[in-house]
C-alpha cells in the first residue's frame, strides 16, 4: 500500500530511493514503529562504518554521536513497545529504507579518506532530513497512541539536532 | 578612639568574609526532551549553574569560544561562572538546543 506513494515522492525529490509514503495511507503503530527502529539501526551502521573508515576526528566524533544516541533512542522505543504490547511490522517503507541504506553502504565502502568523509557527511545530511520530514509530515502525525508519539517528537528533537550537528561537521570539511 | 577602630576591624574584616560566599547561589537548569529550562539565567560571578539531564542522552552546554559543560545521560553536572558578561550556549550534539545566561559582575 506504500508502493505508489513512495514512486509518487521518489519522483518528487529527484532520489532513487525515497522510501517514505505520503499521507493518504496512514501506517499504522506497529508499521510506524517499525519504521523509527529501522531508520534509527540503519543510521547505527552507517555510524560504524565511518568509525571504522575514516581518520578524521570530527568526522570519526560525529559518527560516535550518531551511534550513541540512536542506540539509546531505539532502546526507548523497544522498551516502548515490550510495555504497549506492540509487536512492530515489517512494512514497504522499512524495506526501501533498508534498500537505499544497503546502496549506500556500497557505494561508501568504494571511497577512503576525504572522498568518504565528505560522502557520509553529506549522506547523513540528507539522511536526517528525510527522515525528519517523514516524521513531522506522515509518522508523527499518523500515530494514535499518545506514548509513542511522544517518542517520536522528541526523536524528531533528537534528529533536528544531529542534522543541525551533520551540516556543522559538512561545513567543517569544506 | 583609636583602640576603639582597632577592635572593630576584625568585626568588619569577619563579615566581609561571610558576606562574599554567602551571596553566590546555584541556579538550576533542567534539560528534558531537548530542551533548556528555564532558558535564560541570570546569575552573578561567582554563581554555580547545575544543569540536570533528565534524557538518557548526552548533552552540552557549550559557548562557541567559550566554556564547555559535558552533561551525561540522566547525569547533572555545573559550572562556576567566573566573569560577567551575558552569553549564549548550545548542545553541540544538538544544536538546536539553546540557553542563555546573563552574568551580572
Amino acid at each position: 500500500m506504500f508502493t505508489r506513494y513512495t514512486a509518487a515522492l521518489a519522483a518528487l525529490l529527484f532520489v532513487s530511493a525515497a522510501p517514505f509514503a505520503q499521507a493518504a495511507d496512514k501506517p499504522t503503530d506497529p508499521q510506524i514503529a517499525h519504521i523509527a527502529y529501522t531508520a534509527g539501526v540503519l543510521d547505527i551502521e552507517a555510524a560504524k562504518q565511518a568509525i571504522k573508515t575514516s581518520k578524521n576526528t570530527e568526522v570519526v566524533a560525529f559518527a560516535k554521536d550518531m551511534e550513541r544516541d540512536h542506540e539509546a533512542v531505539n532502546k526507548q522505543a523497544l522498551d516502548l513497545v515490550k510495555k504497549l504490547k506492540v509487536k512492530p511490522e515489517d512494512n514497504a517503507t522499512s524495506q526501501a529504507l533498508t534498500k537505499a541504506a544497503e546502496e549506500e553502504h556500497a557505494k561508501l565502502a568504494k571511497l577512503k579518506g576525504a572522498a568518504f568523509d565528505k560522502a557520509y557527511i553529506e549522506n547523513e545530511v540528507a539522511y536526517h532530513k528525510q527522515v525528519n520530514g517523514a516524521l513531522e509530515t506522515l509518522l508523527i502525525p499518523s500515530a494514535s497512541n499518545a506514548e509513542l508519539k511522544s517518542l517520536l517528537e522528541t526523536g524528531l528533537k533528537i534528529f533536528q539536532g544531529h542534522e543541525q550537528h551533520a551540516e556543522h561537521v559538512a561545513g567543517m570539511l569544506k | 578612639m583609636k583602640a576603639g577602630a582597632l577592635i572593630h576591624l576584625p568585626w568588619v574584616a569577619a563579615l566581609t568574609l561571610m558576606a562574599a560566599p554567602a551571596a553566590a547561589a546555584t541556579i538550576e537548569v533542567t534539560i528534558d526532551k531537548l530542551v533548556f529550562s528555564p532558558a535564560t539565567v541570570e546569575a552573578k560571578v561567582g554563581d554555580t549553574i547545575e544543569w540536570v539531564n533528565m534524557d538518557v542522552f548526552a548533552h552540552t552546554a557549550t559557548v562557541k569560544g567559550g566554556w564547555e559543560v559535558m552533561i551525561p545521560p540522566k547525569k547533572s553536572a555545573s559550572l562556576t561562572l567566573k566573569a560577567a558578561g551575558a552569553v549564549d550556549y548550545f548542545c553541540r550534539f544538538h544544536p538546536n538546543m539553546k540557553g542563555h545566561v546573563n552574568v551580572a559582575p
